[in-house]
C-alpha cells in the first residue's frame, strides 16, 4: 500500500509527500507544540459550541442536537477504546458491549434505589451530590477488571477464535443481567440512577444534568455532551500517548505479524493483555457516562448488535486511527437520528440504520478494507525516522 | 461491606439453582428432547465446518441462511400449500403430513441454498479475489448478516404482505406434539422421531456425498491443499460454490425442523442464538470436521438440557455459551480434532 503511494508521488516532484492526506499531516507535523495545542483548542472549542449554534443542515429535527451529540461522545469514546483492542493490537473483538454493560451495571447498582447493593442514602457511602463523580473511575477499575479476567485465559486464542469468543462473553454478560433478577432486577432493570448535581437553581431542581433538563439548546444532553468532551479529550491525550510509547510500537507489531513480533522478543500476551484491559476500562467510561444520562440501564440496552454497530463505527473511521474513529461513531450516531422520521416508499429510513450500516460494512470491506481514513500502518511501524527518510530522499532527487 | 455484600449475595444466590436432583429425575427425558435440539444443531453446524474446512473463515452469516429457510419454509405452508396460521394443529393423517412436511422442506432447501450461493458471490467471491486478511471476511460476514436480518426486518413486509417485520410469524402448526411410545419412562414424541429420523437421513447422504462421491473428494482435496487440488484440475471456484451450497441446503432442511419444534419462533433475529450454539457445535466436535459437526450439534444439544436441569430454565444459553469458551480454552481442535482435509478417503 505505502509502497504503492511512494512511488506515485516520487514522480510529482518538489512536494515530497506520500500521499494527498499527508498535506494535512505534513502541516500538523511542521506546527510547533504549542501551536498544536491552539488548534486542537480552537477545534474542540468549535465542537463543544455546536448544539448551541447549530448549523441548519445538521440539525436532527425529530430529535434534541443535544441528546444525539450527547450519544456521539459516548459512541466516540467507545470507538477510541475498541480502537485500541482493534486498530492498535488487531484483536477482534465482538463483545465490547458487555465491557459498557459492566460500566454501566457497576455504577447503577451502586447508586439506584432499586438496586441491592444502593450506596446512596441514609446507610451507604455516597453522598447524593458526588455519588455519580465517585462511581466513574470505580466503574472503570471494575471494568478493567473484568476485561482482564476475560483475557488471561482467551487472548491465548487467534483471530476468528478470539471474536467468537469474546462474542460469547458480551451475551454472557446481558444474561447475566437479566437473570440475575434479585441483584440487577433482571429486564425490568434499575432506575433512577445518579447524576452529577450541578448548578442547582429554583429552575432547575436537580442540576443541569437532570433529565429534567430537557428544553431548550442548554439542556441536559447538551451537558452531557461537554462532559463527555472533556473525558473524551482526556482519553485521547492518554491514548495518542500509549500509542507513541514502546507499548503502542508493541501493538502495532502484534497486529503486523505475532509471530515475528514474538521472535523480536515482544511478549505479546502480556501487550495484548494490556490492550484488552486498556479498551475494557474505556468502555466502561462510557458505560458509566450513559447510566448516568439516560439513568436508567436494562439488559436489552446492550444487545449484542450494539457490539457490532460500535464495530462498524471502527471499521468505518479507519482501524488504528483514534480521530477516524471518532468521525466513524459520528457517522453511526449522527444518521439514524437524522433520519428519524424521514420516510422513503413507505419504509422508516431511520429503521434502515443496521441495513444501512451492514451494506456499508460490505461495501468497506471490498473496496477499502482500511477504512474511510486510514492510519498510515506500515510507516508507523517502521516510525517518524523512516517517513523522515523517505521525505529527504525524494527532496535530493527532486533537487539533483 | 465486604462482609455485607458476601451476605447478600449468598442470599440472592437463588437466582442460580443448584439442582442434580432434576437432571437424575428427568435424565432420559432430558437426553431424548436434547437430542431433538441436538439434530437441529448439528445440521446447520455442517453449513459452519464445511465452509470453515475450506476457506477456512467463519461464515457469521450461516445464521441469517438458516433464518431465511424459516421464512421459506413459512411462506410455502402459508402461501403455497394453503396453511393459513391457527391455533390448532391440522390433522391430515400421517401420509399426507410427511408429503406436506417434505414440499415445506425442499422449498426451504431451495431458498436457504440460493441464499448461500448469493452471499458467497455477493460478499466472499469480491474477497478472495482481493487476498483479504481473515478478519475482513469475518467483517463482511457481520455485515451480510445486518443486511439479511434487516432485509427481512424491513423491506420484506414490503414487498410481500404479512411477512417479516418486527414481529415473529404467526405459528403454523402442522405436527401437533403428541406422545407415541415411552422409553425408560421418557416420552418420545412425533415432532421428535420426525426431528431426528430427517436428521439422520440427511446427515449420512451428506456424509456419503462427502466420503464417496467425486465432489466430495474435490471438497476434501481443497480443504487439504487448494493449490495442489487445482493443479490436480479441481475447479477451486465450484468446489467453494458447492460447499456453501451443500452447508445452504442443511441450514434450510433444519429450518423446517426448528419450525416443528418451535412453532412461534419464526422471527428476523431468530438466526443469531442458533448460529452461535450451532458454531459452538462445530467447535465442540471439531470444526473443518464433519463427523465432529454431528456429533458436536448432539452434544451440545444433550449438555445444553442437562445444564438447564441443573441451573434452571432461563441459564440455558449461559450454558452453551460457557461450554463454548470452555471447548475454546481447554481443546481448540475439538473433540474429534481432525480436519475435513486430513479425514481419511
Amino acid at each position: 500500500m505505502s509502497h504503492r503511494e511512494s512511488e506515485d508521488t516520487g514522480s510529482s516532484k518538489a512536494s515530497g509527500l506520500l500521499a494527498p492526506g499527508d498535506v494535512l499531516r505534513q502541516w500538523w507535523a511542521d506546527l510547533d507544540r504549542m501551536a498544536k495545542w491552539m488548534v486542537g483548542v480552537v477545534l474542540f472549542g468549535l465542537l463543544a459550541l455546536l448544539p448551541i449554534f447549530t448549523p441548519a443542515f445538521l440539525d436532527t429535527p425529530g430529535i434534541s442536537f443535544g441528546g444525539t451529540m450527547a450519544a456521539f461522545v459516548m459512541i466516540a469514546i467507545i470507538a477510541i477504546g475498541l480502537n485500541v483492542v482493534v486498530g492498535q493490537a488487531g484483536l477482534l473483538d465482538l463483545g465490547y458491549v458487555g465491557f459498557y454493560a459492566v460500566g454501566a451495571y457497576t455504577v447503577a447498582l451502586l447508586t439506584s434505589p432499586t438496586s441491592p447493593w444502593n450506596q446512596v442514602g441514609a446507610d451507604g457511602f455516597l453522598s447524593k451530590d458526588w455519588a455519580w463523580l465517585a462511581c466513574v473511575p470505580l466503574a472503570m477499575a471494575v471494568t478493567a477488571l473484568a476485561g482482564l479476567i476475560l483475557g488471561i485465559p482467551t487472548l491465548r486464542l487467534r483471530g476468528d477464535y478470539l471474536a467468537i469468543v469474546t462474542l460469547g462473553f458480551g451475551e454472557i454478560i446481558r444474561l447475566l443481567a437479566d437473570n440475575l433478577a434479585d441483584i440487577t432486577n433482571g429486564s425490568r432493570g434499575l432506575d433512577r440512577i445518579a447524576y452529577p448535581r450541578l448548578l442547582e437553581n429554583e429552575q432547575r431542581p436537580n442540576g443541569v444534568f437532570s433529565n429534567g433538563n430537557a428544553s431548550g439548546d442548554m439542556n441536559y444532553g447538551t451537558w452531557w455532551f461537554w462532559l463527555g468532551l472533556g473525558l473524551m479529550i482526556v482519553i485521547l491525550l492518554l491514548v495518542g500517548n500509549l500509542e507513541r510509547s514502546r507499548v503502542g510500537r508493541a501493538w502495532v507489531a502484534i497486529r503486523e505479524d505475532e509471530d515475528a513480533a514474538e521472535v523480536m522478543g515482544v511478549n505479546t500476551f502480556k501487550f495484548k493483555l494490556w490492550a484488552f484491559v486498556i479498551g475494557a476500562g474505556i468502555g466502561g467510561l462510557s458505560g458509566a457516562l450513559y447510566a448516568g444520562q439516560v439513568q436508567y440501564v436494562a439488559p436489552t440496552n446492550f444487545n449484542i448488535i450494539n457490539s457490532m454497530l460500535f464495530l462498524v463505527a471502527v471499521v468505518l473511521g479507519g482501524q488504528g486511527n483514534k480521530l477516524g474513529v471518532i468521525f466513524g461513531a459520528f457517522i453511526i450516531v449522527y444518521l439514524p437520528n437524522r433520519l428519524l422520521g424521514v420516510h422513503f416508499l413507505g419504509v422508516n429510513l431511520g429503521d434502515l440504520k443496521y441495513l444501512f450500516f451492514g451494506l456499508a460494512l460490505v461495501v468497506l470491506m471490498i473496496f477499502r478494507p482500511q477504512g474511510l481514513f486510514p492510519v498510515r500502518q506500515q510507516l508507523l511501524a517502521y516510525g517518524k525516522s523512516a517517513r523522515n527518510l523517505l521525505r529527504t530522499a525524494d527532496d535530493e532527487k527532486a533537487a539533483a | 461491606m465486604i462482609h455485607e455484600c458476601v451476605d447478600q449475595f449468598a442470599c440472592q444466590a437463588a437466582n442460580i439453582n443448584f439442582n442434580v436432583d432434576g437432571l437424575l429425575n428427568g435424565f432420559w427425558q432430558l437426553t431424548i428432547d436434547g437430542l431433538s435440539w441436538g439434530a437441529i444443531y448439528a445440521l446447520v453446524a455442517v453449513g459452519y465446518t464445511l465452509v470453515f474446512g475450506v476457506l477456512r473463515l467463519i461464515n457469521f452469516a450461516h445464521s441469517e441462511i438458516f433464518m431465511l429457510g424459516m421464512f421459506g419454509a413459512y411462506f410455502c405452508l402459508d402461501f403455497i400449500l394453503g396453511f393459513s396460521p391457527s391455533g390448532n394443529a391440522y390433522n391430515k393423517g400421517i401420509g399426507l403430513t410427511v408429503v406436506y412436511l417434505a414440499i415445506a422442506m425442499i422449498f426451504a432447501m431451495l431458498v436457504s441454498g440460493s441464499a448461500a450461493l448469493g452471499l458467497e458471490a455477493v460478499a466472499y467471491r469480491p474477497l478472495r479475489r482481493r487476498n483479504a486478511r481473515p478478519l475482513t471476511f469475518l467483517i463482511t460476514a457481520i455485515g451480510m448478516s445486518f443486511v439479511l436480518q434487516e432485509f427481512v426486518h424491513f423491506i420484506l413486509p414490503h414487498i410481500i404482505k404479512g411477512y417479516g417485520g418486527s414481529n415473529a410469524q404467526q405459528p403454523i402448526i402442522l405436527v401437533q406434539p403428541k406422545t407415541q411410545f415411552t422409553i425408560f419412562g421418557a416420552s418420545v414424541s412425533n415432532v421428535t422421531i420426525v426431528i431426528v429420523i430427517a436428521a439422520t437421513v440427511l446427515a449420512v447422504l451428506t456424509d456419503i456425498a462427502i466420503n464417496r462421491t467425486k465432489f466430495g473428494r474435490g471438497i476434501r482435496a481443497v480443504a487439504q491443499d487448494s493449490t495442489t487440488a487445482t493443479l490436480m484440475g479441481v475447479s477451486r471456484e465450484r468446489i467453494i460454490m458447492t460447499t456453501f451450497l451443500i452447508g445452504g441446503v442443511l441450514a434450510g432442511a433444519a429450518a423446517l425442523l426448528y419450525m416443528l419444534k418451535v412453532p412461534q419462533g419464526i422471527i428476523y433475529s431468530g438466526g443469531f442464538l442458533l448460529g452461535i450454539k450451532a458454531f459452538s457445535a462445530a467447535v465442540l466436535g471439531g470444526i473443518g470436521n464433519l463427523r465432529g459437526a454431528l456429533l458436536g450439534g448432539l452434544l451440545l444439544g444433550i449438555m445444553e438440557n442437562y445444564g438447564q436441569a441443573v441451573f434452571g430454565t432461563q441459564w440455558r444459553d449461559v450454558v452453551a455459551f460457557v461450554l463454548l469458551v470452555l471447548v475454546l480454552l481447554i481443546r481448540p481442535t475439538g473433540i474429534l480434532g481432525e480436519s475435513l482435509g486430513k479425514a481419511r478417503a
